[in-house]
C-alpha cells in the first residue's frame, strides 16, 4: 500500500445517495473531507426508478433540506415533473414527489461535489477499513492507495459483494454496468460483525420511440410546480407527463410460464426482497385473483428515449421479459434497452450501531444508506446525511445530533433501524412516525432548521430568511387570536353568506379560520393584512390553527414518552442481574441492547411491567 | 408508562373487611375529593386532616358510603404527590364503586406496585427499600404473567384479540388510503373500515357486559326482602335456603335488624336480606327497624317486594311501593294457595311480577329463575371467563377504547381527514393494547402488504 500524504477528518465510502449528503455535510461543517466511489460517472445515480420523493419519502428530502442537505436542492433543479400526492388528504400525509432527469441529477450533484471547499473527490474501490488494534486509521484500495482518515462512513449500497440475477444467469456486480464491491464485507464479518444478505430489483428500461403512448393514459404534473427545497422559489424547467399503462390476464400466463426459470421462485436467491416493491411475478403470484396490475412509464430524462416501467421490475429470464413487456397494450412493439434484474447484496444489520449512526463495534466508523438494510435514495439520503454530520462533529469534539421520533421522520427511521434491526429492506412509510401530524413537509424548516444553523451545516443567508418566516408566522397567530370579525363592521354579504349574521358575540380570525370549509382565500375577503402575507406563512397557520386539537394531542403524548426518551441504559447494563423479568423479555433486551427506556418501550414484547422494573432499577444506579 | 397523570387504586385487601381504603395519587386528587367527598361542613380538606362525610355519585347525587377522608399534600405524602386517601365502611362492593368513581372523575387506574414505584421513583423511598419493591412488583408481574397466560388459552383473550384485529384491520386500510396514493386500491375499503368498527365496538360491549356480569358473580349480589307485616317474608326467606329453619325473630319491637343469608342460585351468589316488616309504627323501636329496613333499599341489586294476595292491598303497601320508584324490583305475590282478595296497581313495565305459594313451593323455582335472569340474562356462567375480565384494568381500558372508537365513528361521519381517523384507531388500540399488548407500526404494514397488492 502506497501511503497518501493527506490524513482527512471524514472519509466518506461511497459516493451514492448517502455518500453525497455525508461528504457534503462534513465539508460545509469544516471537515477536510475525501469521498470515493468506485466509479466517478455514477456519482448519485439513480439506480432504480428516475424520481424522488412520494409519500414519507418526501418528508425526508424536506427534512434534509431543512438541516442543510443536498437532494431537495438537486431535485428542484432537475426535476422534469412536480406533483403532490394525497392533496386532498390532511397536510400530514401530503407529500412532495418528482420526476428527475437521470443524467442531469447526477451531473448536477458532481459538480456540487466538486466545487465544495474542503471536499476531494477521488475515484477508487475501498476493499478494507485500516484497523490499527481495533483503532479505525483509514481505508485501503483496490489500486493499492493507503487514505488515511480520523472517521469512515460506509455508504455501500448495493456494491458489497453484488449479484446481479437475470433468471437463471447470474454475475457478480454492484449494479448493472458497475464491478462489484469485494472484500470488504468479509472484513467487516471477520471484524465480528453480523452480515446479512438482501435483495432487490429493477424493471427493465425501455426504448419510447416503440411505446404506442397515444393509447396510455398520460398524468401531468401540478401547474405550476412546487419544489421540495425551502430555498428553492420556483421551478423554471418545463415538465413532461408520465404514462398509466395495466397489465392483463395474458401477461401473468406469460410470467408464471417463466416461474420455473425465477431465481426466486427456484431458491437461487438466498437475499431478502422488499415486500413494498415485490417483483411483478410475486404480484402475480401472491395476487392471482387481481387480472391486471398498474404501471406508470416514467420518462428518464428529457434527452434520452429510455423510459422506466415502474412496478414491473423482475428477475424472469430475458425471453420471458420480451413476451411479458409486449403482452401490455400500447407496448406491443416495446424493445427493451436494459434488461430487468434482481441484485442480492451484503448488509451489516443497524441494530449494531448507535443511534449516531456509528458502529458499536468500531469507533469513529459510522454506516449509512443500504448497507443498514433500507432502500430508497431518501433514506439513504437522511441516514448520510446524520452520519456525515455525526462524524463531523466527532471530529470536532462535539456533542452528537440525535433527532428525536417527534422530531423528524430521519429521527424515526434511525431510531427503527438501530432499535429493531432490518430483516427486510426497509422502506420509510407515514404509518412509521407515531406522532406523524407533527412531522408535516410543511413545518420541517421549523422543526429542523434551528439545528443545522447550530451545527453549522446551514448557510447564514438561508437561517436569516427562515428565522423572518418564523416571526411572521408567530406575528400571525397572534393577530388572528386577537382580530375579530364584527357584524358591524363587516360586509353583510359575507356574514350572510357564512352564517354569521345572528352571532352574539365578535369572532376572531382564528375561531373562524378553524371552520372547515374556512381558509385564507375566504378570510381575505374581509382582512386585509391576509392578503399580505406569503403564501407559506398563511399555509402554516392556517394549519396549526385548523389542527390545534389534534395536535395538542400528540404534543402531549410526546410529553408523556419524553421522560421514558430520556432514560439512558448503559452500554454494559447487565440484564441477567435483574430479578423479575420473564425469560422472553431478558432475552430480547439482550439481543438488542436498546440505548434508552424508549427504545426498549419499542422492542415487540416488553411489557409495560418489564420497563417499570428496569425503570427502577436504572433508578437505583443514578 | 405515564409519569404525571394521577393514579387510583383499592389499596386494602379484597374481600369483606370492616373497612376498605381507596388511594388517589397525583395532582388531580385534590380535585376527585372536591368532587365526590361532601362533609357537613363547609370549606376545603386541610392537608392530613381527617374529615367525615359521605361519598356520592355526581351524576345521581345518590350517598355511596359513609367516609372518612384524608388529603396528604405533597410532597409530605407516601407518593410525594398528592394523596387522597378515601375510607369506606362497607364491604367490597362499595369500595369498588367509590373506586369507579374516582375513574369516572377522569384518573386513571394504578398499575400493580405504581404508588409504590412513584414513591421511590419521587425519591420517597430508599435503595435498600427500592429492592423490597422490584420483589413486590416481580410477584404481580408473575401472576400478572400467569393470568396473561391464561387468557392466550381462554375464551376471553380470543375476543379481546379478536377486537383487537378489528381495530388493526380498519388501522391497515386507513394506513394504506394514506400511504399508497398511486396505487389502485379498491374503494371498498370505506365500507370494511366501518364493518370493522361496528364489530369491535359491539363486542366490546358484549364484553362489558360480561365483566358486570363477572363481576357479579365474584362478588355476588344483593337481594332485599320488602314487605309489609305478615306477608310471608320469612317463609320466601326460609324457601329460598331451601331449608326449613327458625329465624332469628326476637321479641317484637325489640330487636328490628336486618338478617342476611348467602345462597348460590346457578352460579351467582346471592345475598338475601330479610328486613323487619314495615309497617307504619307509632312504636319508636319498630319505627327504627323500618327505617334501617327502607335505608337498604338504595344499597341493593333487587327488591323482592312481597305482597299478600290474600289480602287487599293496603296503605302500607302502597307507602313502601313510593319508596321503590329507584329500584330493580320483583313483585312476589305470595300466598296464590288462598282466595285472591288483592287489586294489585300497575306497577312499571320492566318489574317482574313472579305468583307463589311459600306453602306448597309453588312458583319458587320460577321466582329463583328470575332472579337470576334479573343479572345473568339467561347466560350460563363460565367462572374463568368471567374471573378475567372482572379485572377493572381490562374495563378500563376497554371503556376507553370503545371511546376511541367512538369518537372515530363521528369523525369518520364527519368526512375528517384519514390521518386524523388513523389517530383515533391508534388510540383505540394503544388502550386495547394495555390488555393485549402493544400493536407495533410493523404489524400495520404486514396487514397491508398482506391484503394490498403494492408496489412501484
Amino acid at each position: 500500500m502506497i501511503q497518501y500524504d493527506r490524513t482527512y477528518d471524514v472519509i466518506v465510502v461511497g459516493a451514492g445517495h448517502a455518500g453525497c449528503e455525508a461528504a457534503l455535510a462534513a465539508a460545509r461543517m469544516g471537515c477536510q473531507t475525501l469521498l470515493l466511489t468506485i466509479n466517478l460517472d455514477a456519482v448519485a445515480l439513480m439506480s432504480c426508478n428516475p424520481a424522488i420523493g412520494g409519500l414519507a419519502k418526501g418528508h425526508l428530502v424536506k427534512e434534509i433540506d431543512a438541516l442543510g442537505g443536498e437532494m431537495g436542492k438537486n431535485i428542484d433543479a432537475t426535476g422534469i415533473q412536480f406533483r403532490i400526492l394525497n392533496m386532498r388528504k390532511g397536510p400530514a400525509v401530503r407529500a412532495s414527489r418528482a420526476q428527475a432527469d437521470k443524467q442531469q441529477y447526477r451531473l448536477r450533484m458532481k459538480a456540487v461535489l466538486e466545487h465544495q471547499d474542503r471536499l476531494d473527490l477521488k475515484q477508487g474501490e475501498v476493499t478494507s477499513l485500516r484497523l490499527d488494534g481495533g483503532e479505525l486509521r483509514g481505508v485501503d484500495t483496490r489500486a493499492g492507495v493507503r487514505y488515511c482518515g480520523k472517521t469512515v462512513v460506509l455508504t455501500t449500497g448495493t456494491f458489497m459483494r453484488g449479484l446481479i440475477h437475470i433468471g437463471l444467469t447470474n454475475y457478480p456486480g454492484g449494479r448493472a454496468g458497475d464491478l462489484p464491491s469485494v472484500g470488504l464485507s468479509d472484513q467487516l464479518r471477520d471484524a465480528g460483525f453480523e452480515v446479512g444478505r438482501l435483495k432487490t430489483g429493477t424493471p427493465a428500461r425501455l426504448d419510447g420511440r416503440t411505446i404506442d403512448f397515444d393509447r396510455l393514459e398520460p398524468q401531468h404534473g401540478d401547474d405550476p410546480p412546487v419544489p421540495f427545497s425551502f430555498s428553492t422559489e420556483r421551478i423554471l424547467q418545463p415538465q413532461v407527463p408520465c404514462h398509466i399503462a395495466y397489465t392483463n390476464p395474458r401477461s401473468h400466463e406469460i410470467i408464471r410460464s417463466g416461474l420455473d426459470r425465477s431465481p426466486l421462485y427456484s431458491g437461487v436467491i438466498e437475499g431478502v426482497g422488499p415486500r413494498y416493491c415485490p417483483s411483478i411475478e410475486d404480484k402475480v403470484v401472491r395476487f392471482p385473483e387481481k387480472d391486471r396490475h398498474q404501471t406508470f412509464i416514467e420518462p428518464e430524462g428529457r434527452d434520452t428515449v429510455e423510459v422506466y416501467p415502474s412496478g414491473l421490475s423482475t428477475s424472469l429470464p430475458i425471453d420471458i421479459q420480451w413476451a411479458f413487456y409486449r403482452s401490455i397494450e400500447g407496448l406491443e412493439r416495446v424493445e427493451i434497452m436494459r434488461p430487468a434484474y434482481a441484485i442480492e447484496y451484503d448488509y451489516v444489520d443497524p441494530i449494531q450501531l448507535h443511534a449516531t449512526l456509528e458502529t458499536k463495534k468500531v469507533r469513529n466508523l459510522y454506516h449509512a444508506g443500504q448497507i443498514n438494510g433500507t432502500s430508497g435514495y431518501e433514506e439513504a439520503a437522511g441516514q448520510g446525511l446524520m452520519a456525515g454530520i455525526n462524524a463531523a462533529l466527532k471530529v470536532q469534539g462535539k456533542e452528537p445530533l440525535v433527532l428525536g421520533r417527534d422530531e423528524a421522520y430521519i429521527g424515526v427511521m434511525i431510531d427503527d433501524l438501530v432499535t429493531l434491526g432490518s430483516r427486510e429492506p426497509y422502506r420509510m412509510f407515514t404509518s412509521r412516525a407515531e406522532y406523524r401530524l407533527l412531522l408535516r413537509e410543511d413545518n420541517a424548516d421549523l422543526r429542523l432548521r434551528e439545528k443545522g444553523y447550530a451545527i453549522g451545516l446551514l448557510p447564514e443567508e438561508e437561517y436569516r430568511s427562515f428565522c423572518r418566516k418564523r416571526e411572521q408566522i408567530g406575528e400571525e397567530l397572534e393577530r388572528v387570536r386577537r382580530a375579530r370579525i364584527t357584524t358591524s363592521t363587516t360586509d353583510p354579504a359575507f356574514l350572510r353568506e357564512f352564517d354569521l349574521e345572528g352571532m352574539q358575540q365578535a369572532l376572531s380570525l382564528e375561531q373562524f379560520l378553524r371552520r372547515p370549509d374556512i381558509t385564507y382565500a375566504e378570510l381575505e375577503r374581509v382582512d386585509e393584512v391576509a392578503r399580505t402575507l406569503p403564501a407559506a406563512v398563511r399555509e402554516q397557520v392556517e394549519i396549526q390553527v385548523k389542527y390545534r386539537g389534534y395536535i395538542d394531542r400528540q404534543l402531549e403524548q410526546v410529553e408523556r414518552a419524553r421522560k421514558l426518551e430520556g432514560t439512558r441504559i448503559p452500554d454494559a447494563f447487565d440484564y441477567a442481574s435483574l430479578s423479575g423479568l420473564s425469560t422472553e423479555v431478558r432475552e430480547k433486551l439482550q439481543r438488542f441492547r436498546p440505548d434508552t427506556l424508549g427504545q426498549a418501550s419499542r422492542i415487540a414484547g416488553v411489557t409495560p411491567a418489564a420497563l417499570t422494573i428496569l425503570s427502577i432499577a436504572l433508578k437505583g444506579r443514578g | 408508562m405515564y409519569i404525571r397523570d394521577t393514579i387510583a387504586a383499592i389499596s386494602t385487601a379484597i374481600g369483606e373487611g370492616g373497612i376498605g381504603i381507596v388511594r388517589v395519587s397525583g395532582a388531580d386528587a385534590a380535585a376527585v375529593a372536591e368532587r365526590l367527598f361532601r362533609k357537613t361542613n363547609d370549606g376545603g380538606l386541610q392537608s392530613h386532616r381527617f374529615y367525615y362525610g359521605t361519598i356520592v355519585d355526581p351524576s345521581s347525587g345518590d350517598c355511596v358510603d359513609e367516609v372518612m377522608v384524608v388529603l396528604m399534600r405533597a410532597p409530605r405524602s407516601y407518593t410525594r404527590e398528592d394523596l387522597l386517601e378515601i375510607h369506606c365502611h362497607g364491604g367490597y362492593l362499595v369500595v369498588q364503586r367509590v373506586l369507579e368513581l374516582a375513574l369516572l372523575s377522569g384518573v386513571r387506574l394504578a398499575q400493580p406496585g405504581e404508588f409504590t414505584k412513584r414513591a421511590f421513583l419521587n425519591g420517597r423511598i430508599d435503595l435498600v427499600q427500592a429492592e423490597a419493591v422490584i420483589d413486590v412488583i416481580r410477584s404481580r408481574t408473575d401472576t400478572a404473567l400467569a393470568l396473561a397466560q391464561h387468557q392466550r388459552e381462554g375464551k376471553l383473550s380470543g375476543r379481546i384479540f379478536a377486537v383487537r384485529d378489528r381495530i388493526a384491520s380498519a388501522l391497515a386500510l386507513v394506513e394504506a388510503y394514506i400511504d399508497f396514493p398511486e396505487e389502485d386500491i379498491d374503494t371498498a375499503a370505506g365500507v370494511a373500515i366501518s364493518d370493522h368498527i361496528r364489530s369491535a365496538a359491539a363486542e366490546i360491549d358484549d364484553l362489558l357486559c360480561g365483566f358486570r356480569e363477572g363481576k357479579l358473580v365474584r362478588e355476588g349480589v344483593s337481594v332485599l326482602i320488602l314487605g309489609k307485616p305478615n306477608v310471608g317474608k320469612s317463609s320466601l326467606l326460609n324457601n329460598l335456603l331451601r331449608e326449613k329453619r327458625a329465624i332469628v325473630t326476637s321479641q317484637p319491637g325489640t330487636t328490628r335488624d336486618v338478617i342476611e343469608e348467602v345462597v348460590n342460585m346457578g352460579g351467582l351468589p346471592v345475598r338475601i336480606l330479610d328486613t323487619a316488616g314495615i309497617r307504619n309504627a307509632d312504636d319508636l323501636v319498630e319505627q327504627e327497624g323500618v327505617r334501617r329496613a327502607l335505608e337498604r333499599i338504595p344499597g341493593a341489586d333487587l327488591v323482592l317486594f312481597v305482597l299478600d294476595t290474600s289480602r287487599p292491598f293496603s296503605e302500607e303497601d302502597a307507602s313502601i311501593l313510593a319508596e321503590l320508584r329507584r329500584s330493580r324490583v320483583v313483585v312476589v305475590r305470595n300466598k296464590i294457595d288462598q282466595p285472591v282478595g288483592i287489586e294489585t296497581p300497575a306497577f312499571p313495565a320492566e318489574w317482574q311480577v313472579v305468583d307463589v305459594s311459600t306453602m306448597t313451593g309453588t312458583g319458587m323455582d320460577r321466582l329463583r329463575q328470575t332472579i337470576r335472569d334479573t343479572f345473568l340474562q339467561g347466560r350460563a356462567v363460565d367462572g374463568r371467563e368471567y374471573a378475567t375480565l372482572s379485572h377493572h384494568r381490562h374495563r378500563d381500558a376497554l371503556v376507553r377504547c370503545h371511546a376511541s372508537l367512538d369518537l372515530f365513528a363521528a369523525n369518520l361521519a364527519a368526512a375528517l381527514s384519514p390521518e386524523l381517523l388513523a389517530c383515533d384507531l391508534r388510540d383505540a388500540l394503544r388502550f386495547v393494547g394495555d390488555v393485549t399488548g402493544e400493536t407495533t407500526p410493523d404489524d400495520i404494514l404486514d396487514r397491508i402488504f398482506s391484503a394490498f397488492c403494492i408496489g412501484k
